[in-house]
């Protein structure tokens, strides 16, 4: 049972394009998603939102409220303890504000009641009295020594001396002489940008049904990416033990990492446990917006050299991110990732994170590199225009490969970004032709993906099929994958094997669906477990033959005899094994856990075609293509699929996505009509190119691939659009105002 | 909360005129319903027009066309002699929502909402539209750009509503056109726009002309001097600039979060000249 990398290996399932196991279920309307969950006598729970975007609270009333016929229980942040750990006591903060609302949408108070209508009328007879205080919601404006205080003395030990008051993390990478590098550069650019805050926009809303009995156990069913993560943190705010609460994950409509943390489920626990009843809570868009975590926005500067002939000789940046009223560390894999593309003997990196008055920042896909390397990638192409050079020779000439230092420290293993780029220089679209107010686009990407702990389960059931049993629910077609790898590793046909994703008392800790890590460590760990029901088919042959259980092989999906020597047997199928298992010893599993290391980093490069309207700045999407490294492409139509949807995510907030508040702090634009996500109509087909550099950290070379591919298209968008008017654009979105106004300003 | 279903434009006045609380019309209720959901508003009585006599149907008049107030923008849409004599009114309301709203908004209820940006309004005051409106006293008839007075506001009385519009006869050498500006290409609220409609003499210059304007002011906005700019041309450039000039000097939109004052005032006449050239060519056709 040696564990090889097999990047020659032969395949049978894994690559193939079998149907999705969630396709019939999700088009027919089947599948139960977050709000579709109901117990009997579930009440309906709403929570009261901060109007201001900072305020001291000086009284909450809930008499009256609680007054109410139908209301069944009223909570606050007072029905809670206060958490000693740091990190759990923002959540829960987060989910019911302690002494101030930090930010437009904050929540307050929560009630339960027998009906919505008397839910909402519950609602407005809760007192809150407020005493306003100043507030800031720009990233620049709140690292300034005299701005508004967004919360007292949060800086980590990393932040430096005299910093502003809302400045709580400092980070810095790199190597090399920065000043001897920026002295052999023919040509220096050094270039300011801002980044607005995106929402993820999954188009399932939060949702949950929590049910807490009187004997202090508790069952919650909610829409998440990580229900022992929810378990963890909901068991820490109400003072449970873990085994204690059971979480069960729905079905999930997206999450892009805006589903990797709680805001409702604490408060339905709580709600529950004061009413002696289950409560449900459905988010409402609005409050969605409001309240749940976009990502960073950002303001940076970047400062690169290069020579004449298109050699990077150093680069610099610093960037200042925002990730709303708590403390947020997503600025570190900003600095890390900004000149990953790049092999450079100079680089530094610097970043800050600042409060502010707006909600507390969650992980959006590849969180906090879009942003960086968007400054990054924008500079290379400003110099490449200036030098006049082709900008995928430059990205080829400077490309980071294997024994590579990266500017964040690691040295590179086998990666795939110099086949990506000579991809993207080989094809035909590099090389179409462009009409009039029209540009090409390029930029690279890069995500770390992770591993994690791990947990899986198999069974060989007496029918002959296997069914997989998993810790992480499935937002990017996992199911798929992981059967797909079972089936590969048993030698059965795929449907023969169905995926199923458990709650949080049936397998070992399981971390959250991200960091492009579900296909990667649960495929391993499904590979192993799926090795260890092997060795135990093994050991029954080798006991129905007589023979030593080292003298039998797994092959095709059968037990053979290893060779001549061990024995002449006709080989015995997965099926015919298991068909008499009750009588070899009883069921066959195998299961496997793990902290699985070893996730291979992914590149890919994007090539956007874009066409601006010079009289009204809009900006059509002419054509895109999508080049990455997926190590092992184990279900193509699912990689090409994230592929595609982490572009369509990235050029929405290339264009038009943001987070728009007014004067007072307040949230302008909450909801889908104002922050405007691309429709389907705004895109072309999206083009992909798959390409399969094995990471020699998987038995079959997979890497993540869910994350990577919507760094690019910021910077690849920006660039098409800088190309096409003629002008540099330095801000995001390029909504067709600032285009405009770029246009015309240069008359 | 009631809901009413009248057989006759009487008895909706007479419910409207009776009702203490907030009374609502559903006709498409496509902004209605979403009102009521988000908790904006909380009416008392809901009252069903969709049942009157010939709301939901287009009846010839005149050798115009007659819009019940319930008719879906999907039913227009389809309409081959109103896409025929009024392309640019079609056009704007099959703008409003997605496919499936179209499915029961009605113009009606989008000039009722009083909205500046509302898409088939410009359109209609451009083609010169009158509205019908049924009252306490019987009917009445207003021109189209009468008929909202400020953001959500119209001239409606206690009482009365608005049973169809009146989209008028015209000579074969005529048409009209509508553009919007929205950052996307659909599921969205205009940032400028603008309605044109021209009516060409025998040696082909523009004979009489329309123009209006929405979303760059508190609402849509007539502009004679646009229309005025392009009378007597074949749309050359200094006809054009002119159309431009007027369309820009008759703006006073407001900077948010869907676009600044400055955007607007630049789009509208870039909308206006583009429309009219449209609406040129179609008339053209037509000649």
């Amino acid at each position: 049972m040696n564990f090889q990398s097999s990047s020659k290996q032969d395949f049978k399932v894994v690559g193939t394009r079998v149907a999705r196991p969630d396709g019939v279920d999700k088009v027919t309307g089947r599948a139960l998603y977050g709000a579709d969950f109901n117990v009997p006598g579930c009440q309906v729970g709403l929570i009261l939102r901060s109007p201001h975007a900072h305020a001291r609270i000086d009284n909450i009333d809930t008499s009256e409220a609680l007054a109410l016929p139908g209301v069944k229980a009223v909570v606050t942040s007072a029905d809670w303890g206060v958490p000693e750990d740091e990190g759990l006591r923002d959540v829960q903060d987060n989910c019911l504000a302690r002494g101030k609302v930090l930010y437009d949408g904050h929540a307050v108070a929560a009630v339960a009641a027998k009906d919505m209508v008397t839910a909402r009328a519950a609602l407005k007879l809760i007192r809150v009295d407020y005493t306003p205080l100043p507030h800031v919601t720009d990233v620049d404006e709140a690292m300034k020594p005299d701005a508004p205080v967004v919360q007292e003395a949060r800086a980590d030990e990393s932040v430096p001396e005299g910093s502003g008051p809302n400045v709580t993390h400092y980070c810095e990478f790199g190597h090399g002489d920065l000043d001897a590098g920026f002295a052999k550069a023919d040509t220096v650019i050094e270039r300011s940008f801002t980044t607005a805050a995106t929402h993820q926009g999954y188009i399932e809303p939060h949702a949950c049904v929590a049910s807490y009995g009187n004997d202090g156990k508790a069952d919650l069913w909610c829409t998440t990416q990580g229900q022992y993560l929810v378990r963890d943190l909901c068991a820490g705010i109400m003072g449970m033990e873990g085994s204690q609460l059971r979480v069960t994950p729905s079905e999930i409509g997206g999450g892009f990492g805006g589903k990797t943390t709680v805001f409702i489920e604490p408060v339905a626990l709580a709600l529950s446990r004061k009413a002696g009843r289950p409560v449900k809570i459905v988010m409402s868009r609005v409050d969605v917006f409001r309240a749940t975590g976009p990502t960073v926005s950002s303001s940076m500067d970047v400062r690169i050299g290069m020579t004449k002939d298109g050699r990077i000789t150093a680069g610099e940046a610093k960037l200042r991110y925002q990730g709303g009223a708590f403390p947020c560390g997503t600025v570190d894999m900003g600095a890390q990732a900004a000149f990953a593309a790049y092999d450079m003997e100079a680089v530094r990196t610097r970043g800050w994170n600042a409060l502010t008055n707006r909600p507390k920042e969650a992980a959006y896909r590849a969180p906090g590199a879009p942003m960086a390397i968007y400054a990054v990638e924008s500079v290379v192409d400003e110099l490449c225009q200036q030098l006049e050079l082709d900008p995928l020779d430059v990205r080829l000439k400077n490309a980071a490969d294997a024994g590579t230092k990266a500017s964040y420290g690691v040295t590179f293993d086998q990666i795939g970004l110099r086949a990506t780029l000579e991809a993207a220089k080989e094809h035909a679209h590099y090389h179409a032709p462009l009409g009039e107010n029209q540009g090409r686009g390029l930029s690279c990407g890069f995500w770390f993906n992770f591993g994690g702990n791990t947990s899986v389960s198999l069974a060989i059931n007496a029918d002959g099929t296997a069914s997989v049993t998993e810790g992480n629910p499935d937002i990017g077609g996992s199911r798929a994958s992981i059967s797909m790898m079972a089936a590969e590793e048993l030698g059965i046909p795929y449907d023969k094997v169905r995926t199923f994703i458990t709650d949080t008392g049936s397998l070992g800790q399981n971390d959250v669906t991200d960091g492009s890590r579900v296909t990667f460590a649960v495929g391993l760990a499904t590979i192993k477990a799926a090795r260890a029901a092997i060795q135990v088919m093994c050991a029954r042959a080798a006991k129905i033959w007589g023979i030593d259980e080292d003298a039998v092989i797994w092959e095709d999906g059968a037990a053979k005899p290893s060779g001549p020597n061990a024995g002449d047997f006709e080989p015995m199928t997965l099926a015919e094994i298991a068909a008499i298992s009750s009588e070899t010893g009883g069921p066959i599993a195998g299961h496997h856990e793990v902290n699985a290391e070893g996730a291979g980093v992914s590149f890919g490069v994007h090539l956007a075609d874009v066409e601006v309207d010079p009289e009204t700045g809009a900006t059509t999407v002419l054509r895109y293509t999508v080049f990455q490294d997926a190590g092992k492409a184990v279900h193509p139509d699912y990689v090409e699929g994230q592929m595609q949807g982490g572009a369509a995510q990235g050029i929405g907030w290339a264009l038009n996505e943001e987070y728009i508040y007014d004067e007072d702090g307040r949230l302008q634009n909450a909801g889908f009509l104002d922050y405007r996500i691309p429709v389907a109509s705004d895109l072309p087909a999206i083009d992909t190119v798959i390409l399969e550099i094995p990471n020699p950290g998987h038995p079959y070379g997979v890497r993540g691939v869910g994350e990577t591919p919507i760094v690019p298209p910021l910077a690849a968008l920006s660039n098409a659009v800088s190309r096409a008017v003629g002008v540099r654009l330095h801000e995001l979105p390029m909504s067709p105002p600032k285009i405009l106004k770029a246009i015309m300003a240069q008359g | 909360m009631q809901y009413m279903k009248p057989q006759t434009a009487a008895e909706v006045s007479d419910i409207l005129a009776r009702s203490e609380g907030a009374a609502r019309i559903l006709g498409g209720g496509t902004d209605l319903l979403v009102q009521m959901r988000s908790g904006m508003i909380e009416p008392e009585t809901i009252v069903d027009i969709k049942h009157l006599d010939g709301i939901r149907d287009i009846t010839s008049e005149d050798g115009g066309l007659r819009i019940g107030a319930a008719v879906s923008g999907q039913r227009l849409g389809e309409h081959e002699g109103a896409k025929a004599l009024w392309p640019g009114v079609v056009e704007a309301c099959e703008l409003i929502g997605s496919t499936q709203i179209q499915g029961r908004c009605t113009m009606v209820g989008n000039l009722c909402n009083g909205g500046p940006a509302a898409d088939s309004v410009p359109a209609m005051i451009a083609a010169a539209a009158v509205v019908r409106i049924e009252g306490p006293d019987g009917p009445r008839d207003c021109p189209a750009e009468d008929f909202v007075t400020g953001p959500g506001k119209t001239v409606l009385g206690k009482g009365e509503f608005v049973s169809s519009v009146f989209l008028p006869a015209r000579p074969k050498a005529a048409s009209d056109a509508y553009l919007r500006f929205i950052p996307r290409t659909e599921m969205d609220i205009a940032v400028a726009s603008a309605g044109v409609n021209i009516e060409l003499a025998d040696d082909g210059t523009i004979k009489s002309a329309r123009v209006a304007i929405g979303a760059v002011g508190p609402r849509v906005i007539l502009v004679p001097d646009a229309a005025d700019a392009i009378i007597g041309s074949k749309l050359e450039d200094p006809a054009i600039a002119a159309l431009v000039r007027a369309c820009e000097a008759a703006s006073s939109p407001i900077d948010d979060k869907r676009g600044t004052a400055e955007f607007r005032t630049t789009v509208v006449g870039v909308l206006a000249k583009r429309a009219a050239r449209i609406a040129m060519t179609r008339a053209g056709e037509n000649q």
